[in-house]
């Protein structure tokens, strides 16, 4: 429940995501964008809540994470601060502006807060954000606790105005998604709009390309040296023989073991890089062995033999002591402490049947599934390709109605592999908001090469899985939309997912699979959750 | 018995694992419980569950209270006080995280949505051995309460006999938390929060 209060010196209890948002607002800035996904969609409906009540920020939803990333370019170059907020995937769509984003001369603060899902809770992969910083060149401030997630803002600002580059926070889910107290700041006022004097800067011909990645990489040395001085980067001394480094949470891992530990080693936490060299090499100084505790990839681990004047015996993820895959927590880094686990102090009970997430009782996408399976029923071999949101559940048994979840926006441009392939029956399945984000583009072409492909638009009016967001175009427009893509108006069908329909429905859709073209079916139906979110903000 | 408590005499710490499926309420018991210790000046930490899981799935979050600072967001196993399950099941799920003698409660009533869901009598053979195992029949105290849908009231009613916060505080955050849906709906809430306090007591004092 987002605090509605804004005064200063308050104390509210907020997640992770609400405390970066209210450090963003505290740090003055004047837009923010953003496509849904878990862990990160928090930010921006503290953000959007914060405008309902003061009228500022601008907190916008926009079609994917690239158009969000290059909307806030455009405000930065007119000298405001802008925020743009995604999960760690979301910087893959958007890695084209970011990493183009370093060589402009970013005037207004630009930050990019992006969340990472160690653990995999609601996500495809692992991706560490933290390489895409190191990638891209730009600083990357990693906080451990709510607090920090606030109060890391107003420097990741700072920093971006200071170096002209973009600025990436990277937060993970178990601080987006955990409540705290934390305190809160006088805000700091708006920039006012200044459009910048450098316009060279921002048109990156080949010429003056150079000249801008030149400047990147003749910045590096003053990054290294703000991350030297950073007062995110601590060190606290300890009277053993070795020392703990860690970065974000593995920090609060380590202090929760900490107490069990005599001599207690000293410590060095690191949340801005690129890598304070310097720190790291005193820090390392007279020590016989290294931890590395670090969430994600081991970043901090692979780079230190390069850092290090002297060989030290480094443990972490690489060296086997603490799992690669997965989340850390307090327990899993014990062996590495050299503690012995905790034993379960109760007989744990094997084996209990797993309960998987599932498709809400009268979703939608159930009765889609259901008409496409009858459908597909003996018509020989098929590819049913689909793509992200609450209809990827429809993997599992029992429904096992589709067969693949890549990317956002794939589902699309893989049917058109398929058919081309030669596959009969190419079946495409994606939400509204997905096809929005980045299943145009595979729909284009398919309309351009006629591809015969059948495409079922999942229309129930929102952006389901996160938690019912608005969709970026009302439903009304989705049928002009394809059909003004170049899809015959003939073979754009509009259906009703109800049991009622069924058999008409699977009528529509074997049609539409003996066409020899593109088709699109588009099976509209409300999501409840969304039916129930509206209910609730209608009653006062 | 002995839940949280003020271990050694003056420092108050108390790790509860909470859980259910999703869509049964499990944020709502824990903001309920977060608040109200945050009013009676514990430090809290929160960990939720938002994204896939909620749609049908087990849903964990860990919450600690504590009267000192909290470092990690997550209780290391074997050291949660309380498990305060919406369902048997996922109770039993979390055990490795419960403390020797720390208290599963859960509501009795289990959540169908999964094939093979444990037969009464497995579940009841696996709760059996569990000595701090509290069952709460939290629909029909619901029910009684006048508020089928105040089945997390009484969950929490029922934690709160082994939680360090002062019922006073507890009824007021409850309070303040419906005031806007009118006196009577705050009053029904009370009163399954009361009815899940009394079930839990009298089971605490029958095995102790
Ligand atoms: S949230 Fe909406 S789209 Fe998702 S499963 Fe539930 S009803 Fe279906």
């Amino acid at each position: 429940m987002p605090s509605g209060t804004n005064a200063p010196m308050t104390r509210v209890a907020l997640l992770g995501d609400e405390a970066l948002a209210q450090g963003a607002i505290d740090a003055g800035v004047s837009c923010a964008y953003g496509y849904p996904g878990t862990p990160s969609t928090e930010i921006m409906e503290y953000l959007r809540a914060a405008q309902e009540r003061n009228g500022r920020p601008l907190a916008r939803w926009s079609a994917n994470e690239k158009t969000a990333l290059e909307e806030a370019l455009g405000v930065s170059l007119c000298g405001r601060r802008a925020l743009v907020t995604m999960k760690h995937v979301g910087l893959n769509v958007a890695a084209d502006p970011f990493i183009n984003g370093a060589l402009v001369d970013i005037r207004g603060g630009l930050v990019l807060a992006v969340a990472d899902d160690p653990g995999m809770h609601s996500s495809q992969n692992e991706q560490d954000s933290r390489f895409y910083a190191d990638f891209a060149k730009v600083p990357c401030l990693e906080p451990a606790d709510q607090q920090q997630a606030c109060d890391m803002m107003a420097d990741a600002f700072d920093l971006s105005e200071r170096f002209h580059v973009p600025v990436l926070v990277r937060m993970v889910t178990r601080l987006a998604h955990s409540r705290a107290p934390v305190q809160i700041r006088l805000p700091r006022p708006e920039n006012p709009l200044q459009k910048t004097d450098n316009p060279g800067a921002w048109v990156l011909l080949p010429a003056a390309a150079r000249q801008r990645w030149h400047r990147l990489l003749t910045l590096q040395e003053e990054l290294a040296a703000a991350a030297e001085s950073s007062v995110w980067n601590v060190e606290t001394p300890g009277d053993a023989p070795w020392g703990v480094i860690t970065t974000g949470l593995a920090r609060n891992y380590f202090l929760e073991n900490a107490p069990q530990l005599s001599p207690c080693p000293a410590h060095l936490h690191i949340g801005q890089y690129p890598l304070p060299v310097a720190a790291l090499r005193r820090f390392a100084a007279g020590k016989s062995r290294l931890v590395v505790l670090e969430e994600g990839y081991p970043f901090v681990e692979e780079r230190l033999p390069g850092i290090l004047l002297s060989a030290v015996e480094i443990r972490g993820k690489k060296s086997g002591h603490v799992p690669v895959e997965g989340e850390l927590d307090p327990d899993n880094i014990r062996e590495v402490l050299e503690l012995p686990n905790r034993p379960a102090a109760l007989p744990v009970p094997q084996e209990l049947p797993g309960r998987p997430p599932q498709l809400c009782r009268g979703c939608p996408h159930l009765d889609t599934f259901r008409f496409l399976a009858d459908a597909l029923n003996g018509r020989g071999p098929h590819l049913v390709a689909s793509d992200i949101g609450c209809y990827s559940l429809g993997a599992l048994p029992p429904l096992s109605a589709i067969e693949t979840l890549v990317c956002m926006g794939a589902s699309i441009s893989m049917a058109v592999g398929a058919a081309e392939a030669g596959m009969a029956n190419a079946v495409a399945v994606i939400g509204d908001s997905t096809f929005l984000h980045s299943g145009m583009t595979g729909l284009v072409d398919c309309v351009a090469r006629r591809v015969p492909v059948t495409i079922l638009i999942l229309d129930n009016g929102t952006v389901g899985m996160t938690g019912a967001q608005e969709t970026m175009l009302p439903s009304s427009a989705l049928a002009p939309l394809v059909v003004g893509m170049g899809v015959p108006e003939s073979h754009v069908r509009v259906v009703t997912p109800l049991p009622k329909h069924h058999d008409d429905n699977v009528r529509i859709l074997q049609e539409e699979l003996d066409y020899p073209g593109v088709s699109v079916i588009i099976s509209r139906r409300e999501c409840l959750e969304w039916a129930r979110r509206q209910r609730r903000e209608a009653t006062p | 018995m002995g839940a949280p408590a003020k271990a050694g005499g003056d420092t108050v710490k108390c790790d509860i694992i909470l859980c259910g499926v999703g869509g049964q309420g499990v944020l709502t018991v824990g903001a309920v419980i977060a608040m109200a210790a945050a009013a009676d000046g514990l430090e809290v930490r929160q960990s939720e569950v938002h994204g896939m899981a909620q749609r049908g799935g087990a849903v964990l979050s860990h919450l600690r209270l504590s009267d000192t600072s909290v470092a990690a967001d997550l209780i290391p196993r074997g050291c949660a006080d309380l498990i305060l399950s919406m369902e048997p099941l996922e109770g039993l799920r979390y055990l490795r995280w419960l403390k020797s003698d720390g208290v599963l409660l859960s509501a009795e009533e289990p959540f169908l949505n999964i094939a093979d869901y444990p037969s009464p009598e497995i579940l009841r053979a696996m709760l059996d051995k569990v000595p701090g195992a509290r069952l709460v029949p939290a629909q029909s105290l619901a029910q009684q309460s006048g508020n089928r849908r105040a089945v997390n009231m009484v969950m929490v009613g029922a934690a709160s006999i082994y939680l360090p916060i002062s019922r006073l505080i507890l009824r007021d955050t409850i309070a303040r938390m419906f005031a806007s849906k009118g006196n009577d709906v705050v009053a029904r809430n009370l009163d399954a929060l009361e009815l899940g306090a009394a079930s839990a007591a009298a089971q605490a004092r029958s095995s102790s």
